[in-house]
């Protein structure tokens, strides 16, 4: 297991590595100048300002030694500074990245809740209304546009509930009920279609599990249906769910993006098309850079936390 | 095909899917012929009408006929989704196929930079190629192209490397077949079946991606009609004409939907080992 953990950080470490080269190499790839695209909106362009901001985002350098200072930067936390505000980077992106995670968790807590039910009631009841039903709304929830149940929820809500807060957001210490009840629309949205791969998922796991020779064997010594599921089945069924998660994870964070823009939540999904529309890009590349690092790090976690599970998983 | 058609037919879900997509793509291609206006023509005396007669599904607040706009939206759509998923399909598979045959170092540098590609979330990697490239219909198939890639490589890599060390392949290339030939003719073949199911798959997460991104504006600019870019729009008149979002929303998810369940059919058909999954 050690050594499992240490060649997954090691491959960790490479991943990064590349990650950041390309998040770095990305004003480069620019097509034209960066520097006169990234000050285009703006009408007294002398080139002073332009040499100031090169300068300034050190592209007077050699490549590599651009790369190593940059670098430098980000690991210490620098970020550099906005092109537009003269704000640290990293102070905006640390005052919207709890906003985001916030919504992240609680649709992900909500997703598993559902689903766990669902999938479970789909896979005893099998063959079923119930289980059609289900098969149904997870194969629909799955190429669910999330945003546009989410304009839909807002169009209900304003309509039907006019008094309930939907837009905007307010942090949890401020006003915990007022917090929850703007996210809560938003939440169900993103979590929607991770509802439908994780109980489809769960199901067909359960399913199969359930065929297995030692379900037979527990179900002939004459164990009770309850124990039989929950402490023999499921707990094997779970494995597969485990390893989609990570997955999953992927596909919500995305649709968390996009919905921050249906409901005006001050998120990260928020600061980065802001930052591409006005062409910030150190903004841009700080915001992918730090989203992606969440990402690579909670799907290590989903990893080993399976190898954990199932003693069976192959260290090789 | 008959026997194609003949099986499909038989897998309820599949034949859904198969329906649902024949009646995208052929909405799409004609709707220069199906269109009732024209999707670009602005009307405003006729503007936040609801569905009737002369508008099939209403109009938006410009007075452009709704019908027109999703059949032209469809066009948008399903040229980015197949340009991207095109893309994807042969880049990634050449990628994979160059990376098992010759092993080694190329092999570790390329699926290394796969995975590099595959840490990002989609979304993300998408909008920094459009950050970097702009806004524009061929960045946007371009942007889900290089997302999608990393997966048929991976795709293509693990069978390949397995049919390498399989008896046919020795007898081909002891029998003086080349490398190319090798791969062409007694690889490939056999890897049409997964990435068949993929692209299907892939058409239809594309079609979602590509609607996300004209929604938040980074995708297909105006006046060329875009599904999401339109539901993006009607937000601000949604409490006086709601059929806007309600149609062009509906009109994402069904054909995201479609391809979804024929990719599902085709999977059942093409590898009954994973019909569980």
């Amino acid at each position: 297991m050690t050594s499992y953990i240490i060649r997954r950080l090691l491959d960790l470490l490479i991943v990064l590595f590349g990650v950041s080269l390309l998040v770095f190499l990305m004003l480069r790839f620019i097509p034209g100048d960066a520097v006169e695209i990234m000050l285009g909106a703006n009408t007294d362009i002398s080139p002073e300002r332009v040499a100031a901001l090169r300068t300034r985002l050190g592209l007077d350098l050699a490549l590599h030694e651009q790369y190593l200072q940059w670098l430098g930067g980000v690991v210490r936390g620098d970020f550099g500074t906005s092109i537009w505000t003269g704000q640290p980077v990293a102070d905006e992106i640390a005052a919207r990245l709890p906003v985001t995670l916030e919504l992240t968790l609680l649709s992900l807590a909500v997703a598993l809740i559902i689903s766990f039910p669902l999938g479970i009631l789909a896979a005893q009841a099998r063959g079923s209304t119930w289980d059609t039903l289900v098969r149904i709304v997870s194969i629909v929830g799955l190429t669910l546009p999330s945003f546009w149940v989410g304009v839909l929820l807002l169009y209900g809500a304003s309509i039907y509930f006019p008094a309930f807060p939907v837009i905007g957001y307010v942090p949890f210490r401020d006003d915990p009920l007022g917090n929850l009840a703007r996210l809560s629309l938003p939440c169900i949205a993103v979590s929607l279609p991770m509802i439908s791969g994780l109980s489809r998922m769960l199901r067909s796991s359960l399913l199969e599990v359930m065929n297995a020779d030692f379900i037979r064997t527990a179900k002939a010594k004459g164990l009770r249906a309850r124990v039989l599921l929950y402490k023999h089945a499921l707990r094997n069924a779970l494995i597969p769910v485990i390893t989609i998660i990570g997955v999953q994870l992927g596909y919500l964070l995305s649709g968390v993006v996009v919905i921050e823009q249906v409901f005006a939540i001050p998120g990260l999904g928020r600061l980065i098309i802001g930052a591409v529309n006005e062409r910030n890009y150190p903004l841009v590349q700080a915001s992918i850079l730090v989203v992606t690092l969440v990402f690579v790090l909670v799907n290590l976690a989903v990893d080993l936390t399976y190898a954990w599970i199932d003693p069976r998983v192959e260290y090789t | 095909m008959s026997t194609f058609l003949r099986k499909i037919y038989r897998n309820r879900v599949g034949f859904i899917g198969f329906c649902l997509s024949i009646i995208v793509v052929v909405l799409a291609l004609t709707a220069p012929i199906l269109r009732t206006h024209s999707p670009t023509d602005q009307s405003i005396r006729d503007r936040f009408g609801g569905p009737s007669a002369e508008f099939l599904l209403g109009t938006d607040n410009f007075g452009r006929d709704l019908f027109s706009r999703i059949l032209y939206g469809y066009r948008t759509s399903l040229t980015v989704a197949f340009a991207s998923v095109g893309f994807a399909t042969l880049v990634g598979t050449l990628i994979g196929l160059v990376a098992a045959f010759y092993g080694g170092f190329i092999d570790r540098a390329l699926m290394r930079l796969m995975d590099i590609l595959l840490a990002f979330p989609i979304i993300l990697l998408a909008i920094g190629v459009l950050a970097v490239l702009g806004p524009s219909t061929l960045n946007t198939a371009l942007a889900i192209g290089i997302v999608y890639t990393p997966i048929f490589a991976r795709l293509a890599r693990g069978p390949a490397l397995a049919l390498l060390t399989r008896d046919f392949v020795t007898a081909a290339s002891a029998l003086g077949a080349s490398s190319w030939r090798v791969v062409g003719k007694h690889i490939t073949p056999n890897l049409i079946a997964p990435i068949m199911v993929q692209v299907t798959l892939s058409l239809s997460t594309a079609i979602l991606v590509e609607a996300s991104l004209s929604f938040l504006g980074l995708g297909t600019q105006p006046p060329t009609p875009s599904l999401g870019l339109m539901l993006s729009e009607s937000r601000d008149y949604m409490l006086i004409s709601p059929w806007v979002s309600v149609f062009s929303g509906l009109a994402i998810l069904l054909a995201s939907l479609g391809f979804n369940l024929l990719g599902d059919g085709l999977r059942d058909l093409l590898d009954p080992t994973l019909k569980h999954i």
